[in-house]
């Protein structure tokens, strides 16, 4: 059950400016020096395999980047309208399969629009190339004589007759993309660059079918899996329970599961099955009181992420300061439980899913069961928002594990919502060690910081593992290894923004990945960010008070990169920073990171309330995200990640006890609710020439920083343990 | 599973309909009627992904048994239309762009056009507090209440109730 190893993301400096990044004539963008430095496109390089054209005059593109309601495939739609000279509405984004989409890899770590956007903007001027070469041979001119306007090729400025869909013939475009050629220049834009309507959104809101849980095949049965009691569990036996003669039973070593004609017949079905199970419950799970603990007491990998000694700096330290922040795990939540269809056809298996990686969903089926990834197809349909690895590949394996009891008839497989909140992989507890000096003079010239978690990067396929829940329970399975880290560095795993972005002469950051998992953990969004940015914003606040500094000015001083000096002022400037009121009870609070320490820049400031409870009344935020395809898209993305880190930083934490997880519903997982949510203000910084960046995830430390100095503003007390619960403040303050 | 007669009126329509009285109305509505807009959340009514309005109340359909069902009127997502005209909650939905998943977007509508038929020009505040059982997690609150609001504030005042 080995798999070959997945190629990880480059290490930052490997990482390669999406074309024409630098670029600011009003000439076109010049085109990066060869097609490998397209990673997308050099990995699929045929032209046809980006885009089709109709003659019925519309355009498809494919792209192996998935929708889960972030609005990739709008801005995908409008970088390829934009390259080709057509009106949006005339691009359709194909869904994506292993059968026929190109490879990008997983979606995720915001870099959809440089992956895959960079891939299909230069596709797509090769394509309008082609075509234009084809139409100036039919018009004996050169194709620098000839224009495009929305698919009608003009010469001089009149229509030729000639149109995309008059010239696109079968196999037009069946041709390896050649040297990068130059792409238009964002002061040109008329279609990216500016706010496009969501293409997903008319179905949505009238309730079309549209999800993967909307999908009906013609003969489908569901199965329900009967998950163990416990998180390590042995089923003994299964006691026989009588069921109707029409529903089947599957077992395999401590996989248990129905398949019925009708899911409540499945439910049903799969209640009596669990009823009579007998089980072996091991207690495997730490204190979830006292995650410190565990934390610091499992054993460990220590691994250098960055040093950078300078001794002499260092000894001017005059005021040492040390501080822990901690952060409990997280669940994904999302709205949908996760769900999957497959079918068995003699060797070959089809699945639908809502994976974010399906050629490694693919693998790592085709690995976990010993069959030929060829014979193994894996179509994507839309899930519910996803903000990580949850457990949509798990729901694959369990639909193909289901229907290999019934062949040839597709079966449908829905979680329930305790087993989405249970057994799907959740987000890390952390706790990061921070130490740093200051000098006399008030500056930092010195830090340390310490993260201990388990790994964020448990994707299907990553470390060589298959990495599907149910491969462990089958007859010969093995637990799950823990999960691995990515390479150490400040831009992956539990490390991601470990690095402060500041000045500072005298640096050293450690990763300890903890080596058993007994509550298994991938990723979520910002992966470390989350915890890294809390923490080091956190004690920026709590040096600028030894420094006697205002915050803002504090992390100003300790900055050079313009565009991060930008965004804090900006932010600043928005919340009324410098005239904010003093009342008790009232606080405001600043945070700052540029996500990974190399993409989009991200300043909040928080007003927080801490009366009977901990509240976030307003959040302002400011960005810079490089070149922007659709701006609303944008700010909806960080008005989201602002939210929901809002609801992280004051709600969130998943409890169990020494077997299983407890939080299994709404009521024992509380999200922050419409009566809740603060208010967010959002302004995007315009970087012109900058390459884009992603702008999903980077929200998320900088606003929980902010809400922690906010409170400690309103309180005069210092939490550092999230969530931000009055139970918190309560203990923060018996122990000061 | 004990099946029985049920008379319900859906978007509508009247239908009399065999189910099982203790299954939840989601899964007539669903796997009954062919209706995707209801959505499973969660089962227990906790989140709100499967609301419907029965006799002019937004309810959770995952936790209400068919049975009680019986001689109601039952309007989805799919039935605020009128004719080709979207719901005006609907059209400020798409206006302001308040959805990112999508999945809590037809039981978010549905409540919305369950208080502003009882409520024609409610304060934000009171939005708010009606849209409380529903659960978004993908943080688009902010839209979601300005968008009921400016389908209020559009709304032809004396509009029927649906």
């Amino acid at each position: 059950m080995t798999l070959p190893p997945r190629e990880a993301e480059p290490p930052p400096g490997a990482r390669t400016p999406p074309p024409g990044a630098e670029t600011s004539s009003p000439g076109a963008r010049t085109p990066p020096p060869s097609l490998a430095a397209i990673s997308s496109l050099a990995a699929n390089p045929v032209l046809s395999s980006w885009l089709a054209l109709s003659p019925g005059g519309t355009v498809t593109i494919f792209s192996g980047k998935v929708e889960y309601g972030q609005g990739v495939w709008t801005a995908l739609a409008q970088i390829a309208a934009e390259e080709l000279d057509v009106a949006l509405p005339r691009i359709t984004v194909a869904p994506v399969s292993t059968d026929g989409s190109p490879d990008e890899g997983v979606t995720s770590g915001s870099l959809s629009i440089q992956h895959s956007g960079s891939a299909l903007r230069q596709a797509c001027a090769q394509a309008r190339a082609v075509l234009l070469a084809a139409a100036a041979s039919k018009l004996r001119t050169a194709p620098t004589a000839l224009t495009v306007d929305d698919g009608q090729i003009l010469a001089a400025g009149r229509p030729t007759g000639l149109s995309y869909w008059s010239l696109a013939s079968p196999g037009l475009l069946d041709r390896a993309a050649g040297a990068p050629v130059p792409v238009k220049p964002p002061g040109r834009w008329s279609v990216a660059g500016r706010s496009a309507p969501r293409i997903d959104l008319p179905d949505k809101v009238t309730g079309r079918p549209r999800f993967l849980h909307d999908l009906v095949l013609t003969g489908m049965h569901y199965g329900r899996v009967v998950r163990p009691p416990a998180l390590a569990a042995e089923l003994l036996s299964t006691g026989d329970p009588t069921l109707p003669p029409d529903v089947r039973t599957v077992r395999d070593g401590s996989f248990l599961g129905v398949v019925a004609p009708t899911d409540a017949a499945a439910l049903r079905a799969a209640r009596l099955v669990a009823k009579a199970a007998r089980w072996h419950v091991t207690e495997s799970l730490p204190d979830d009181g006292d995650l410190k603990r565990f934390l610091l007491s499992s054993p460990a990998e220590e691994v250098p992420v960055e040093s950078r000694r300078d001794e002499a700096s260092a000894a001017a330290a005059t005021t040492i300061r040390t501080a822990e922040y901690t952060r409990p795990f997280l669940a994904h939540a999302s709205m949908a439980p996760s769900c999957a269809i497959a079918r068995w056809d003699g060797e070959a298996v089809t699945v639908w899913s809502h994976s974010q990686g399906v050629f490694a969903l693919r693998d790592a089926i085709a690995a976990g069961l010993g069959l030929d990834p060829a014979l193994v197809t894996v179509h994507h349909a839309e899930g519910a928002g996803a903000y990580g690895h949850n457990g949509a590949d798990d729901a694959a394996l369990d639909a193909v594990l289901l229907a290999r009891a019934v062949p040839g008839r597709p079966v449908r497989v829905l979680w329930s919502r305790a087993d989405e909140m249970g057994w799907a992989p959740l987000g890390p507890a952390m706790l990061a060690r921070l130490s740093a000096g200051l000098d006399h003079g008030g500056r930092i010239v010195t830090w340390r910081q310490d993260v201990w978690s388990n790994g964020f990067i448990g994707r299907p396929g990553r470390g060589g593992e298959p990495r599907l829940l149910a491969l462990a329970h089958l007859a010969g399975g093995r637990p799950m290894p823990p999960a691995p880290d990515g390479p150490p560095t400040g831009a992956m795993g539990s490390t991601r923004n470990a690095v402060p972005g500041y000045h500072i002469p005298d640096l050293e950051v450690v990763r300890h990945r903890l080596l058993t998992m007994p509550v298994r953990t991938s990723s979520l969004r910002s992966l470390g960010a989350f915890l890294n940015v809390f923490a080091i914003e956190s004690f920026m606040d709590e040096l600028a008070e030894c420094a006697g500094a205002d915050p803002v000015q504090f992390r100003l001083a300790h900055l050079t990169d313009p565009r991060a000096v930008r965004v804090i002022e900006e932010a600043a400037a928005l919340a009324g920073w410098a005239g904010r009121p003093r009342e008790d009870g009232l606080g405001y609070g600043v945070g700052y990171a540029r996500y990974k320490g190399l993409a989009g820049y991200c300043a909040a400031v928080a007003e927080v309330a801490a009366e009977n409870d901990v509240r976030v009344r307003r959040l302002w935020l400011a960005v810079d995200v490089g070149t922007v395809i659709n701006p609303d898209g944008v700010v909806n993305q960080v008005e989201g990640g602002a939210i929901q880190s809002t609801s992280w930083a004051t709600r969130e934490r998943v409890t169990f006890d020494r077997a299983r997880i407890t939080s299994v519903n709404w009521d024992t997982y509380p999200v922050l609710r419409f009566t809740e949510v603060p208010g967010v203000a959002v302004r995007i910084v315009a970087a012109p020439g900058q390459p884009e960046t992603g702008a999903g995830e980077i929200a998320q430390g900088p606003v929980a920083a902010a809400i922690g100095n906010a409170l400690a503003d309103a309180t005069g007390t210092r939490v550092r343990d999230l969530p931000l619960t009055r139970e918190q403040v309560i203990r923060a303050i018996e122990r000061s | 599973m004990e099946q029985q007669e049920l008379h319900v009126t859906v978007n509508g329509e009247a239908h009399t309909l065999t189910a099982d009285p203790d299954s939840p109305l989601l899964d007539v509505l669903r796997a009954g009627l062919g209706l995707a807009g209801p959505r499973f959340g969660c089962g227990l009514g906790l989140c709100g992904a499967c609301m419907v309005i029965i006799d002019g109340r937004a309810r959770t359909s995952c936790d209400y048994p068919a049975w009680a069902a019986e001689g109601t009127t039952v309007t989805t997502v799919e039935g605020l239309r009128d004719g080709g005209r979207l719901h005006p909650v609907q059209q400020a939905f798409l206006d302001e762009q308040a959805a990112q998943c999508g999945y809590c977007t037809s039981g978010v509508i549905v409540a919305a056009a369950a208080l502003l038929a009882a409520n024609p020009a409610p304060a934000e505040q009171e939005v708010r507090e009606a849209l409380d059982g529903n659960l978004c997690r993908c943080g688009v609150h902010g839209r979601i209440v300005a968008a009921v609001l400016k389908a209020a504030a559009r709304r032809p005042s004396g509009q029927a109730a649906r």
